[in-house]
């Protein structure tokens, strides 16, 4: 009697680590959006010519741990092809060989290797995200600030007939054109050397 | 044809003017579509589209005033002295 009730026990205990183990597991997070809000913003502002437009084309995928928000890791993609400005003139000039070249640099990549300085309240993260930033084929390290809004079951609120949770990814950082090989040659007060980058996207881990 | 072209400078710089004012004398550049933003109710994120439209900015400005300033200059090349002689020799003719 007692060597069932042991083995009862020990196995309630082993299905409650399972249980447990399964729901410690890290959710991905897919940032493909269908609603194609996701979005990132960029700004030049030189004194002869402000320049700000955004880019759609978003993919790719966070791993994200609601226990555990520091150990987040993930890839956001954006494609190149998809940079727009309000001006088709402008447009065509930043697609071209002189400035992006976007036929020959088809993605914009930001890849976090570790998150510092995590700091949790709520379903709300803010840290240091470490990782690595590809922009015109130039790959530079980069650390930049970044929030993270865990929304439990809201998958469905937004996309219907699906269940599961939604991750919120916002940051604003700033590059430097002249480190990403990007015209450096143009003077400075007609196309700013800053780029201000902005991205607020979605991102959706369906559950069964 | 000097009276012509700075009736036609005046024009495309009032016109040019009066376009720029009335779509909203925007500062920046033109904007050949307009991008309209939405905010997406559960994420908070706001959305950038564009949708066809044009405004004009500070270059349609510009590019109307020196068009209208070519066109003065232009009419410049053509003599008031032209129009005199015709005017005297039309005299001449009616006095003999």
């Amino acid at each position: 009697m007692k060597t069932t009730t042991l083995k009862t026990l020990a196995t309630l205990a082993a299905l409650a680590g399972i249980q447990a183990a399964l729901l410690a597991e890290p959710l991905t997070f897919d940032f493909k959006d269908p609603k194609g809000v996701n979005n990132a913003t960029f700004t030049l502002d030189a004194p002869l010519e402000a320049i700000s437009g955004s880019a759609d084309g978003v993919t790719g995928t966070v791993t994200f741990d609601p226990a555990n928000p520091a150990a987040t890791k993930g890839r956001i993609v954006i494609a190149a092809a998809s940079l727009n400005v309000p001006n088709s003139m402008m447009k065509q000039h930043m697609h071209g060989p002189m400035w992006m070249d976007t036929g020959k640099h088809t993605e914009i990549v930001f890849e976090a290797k570790e998150l510092k300085n995590v700091k949790t309240e709520g379903n709300k993260t803010s840290a240091d995200a470490v990782g690595s930033f590809s922009l015109h084929g130039v790959t530079k390290e980069l650390t930049v600030p970044i929030t993270l809004t865990y929304a439990p079951g809201k998958l469905g609120a937004r996309v219907p007939n699906l269940k599961g949770d939604l991750l919120v990814v916002r940051t604003n950082f700033v590059v430097d054109r002249r480190d990403f090989a990007i015209n450096p040659s143009a003077p400075d007060d007609k196309v700013a050397y800053d780029i201000h980058v902005g991205v607020s996207v979605a991102g959706a881990a369906a559950r069964p | 044809m000097r009276r012509n072209l700075q009736i036609l400078a005046a024009t495309a710089a009032l016109l040019g003017t009066g376009l720029w004012a009335g779509l909203g004398a925007r500062r920046g550049w033109t904007q050949t579509s307009l991008p309209v933003k939405t905010v997406d109710e559960i994420t908070g994120i706001e959305a950038i589209s564009y949708h066809p439209g044009f405004r004009p900015g500070i270059d349609f400005l510009g590019a109307a005033w020196l068009g209208a300033v070519a066109l003065g200059c232009a009419s410049l090349l053509f003599h008031k002295t032209a129009v005199k002689k015709t005017m005297v020799d039309s005299h001449q003719t009616a006095t003999q």
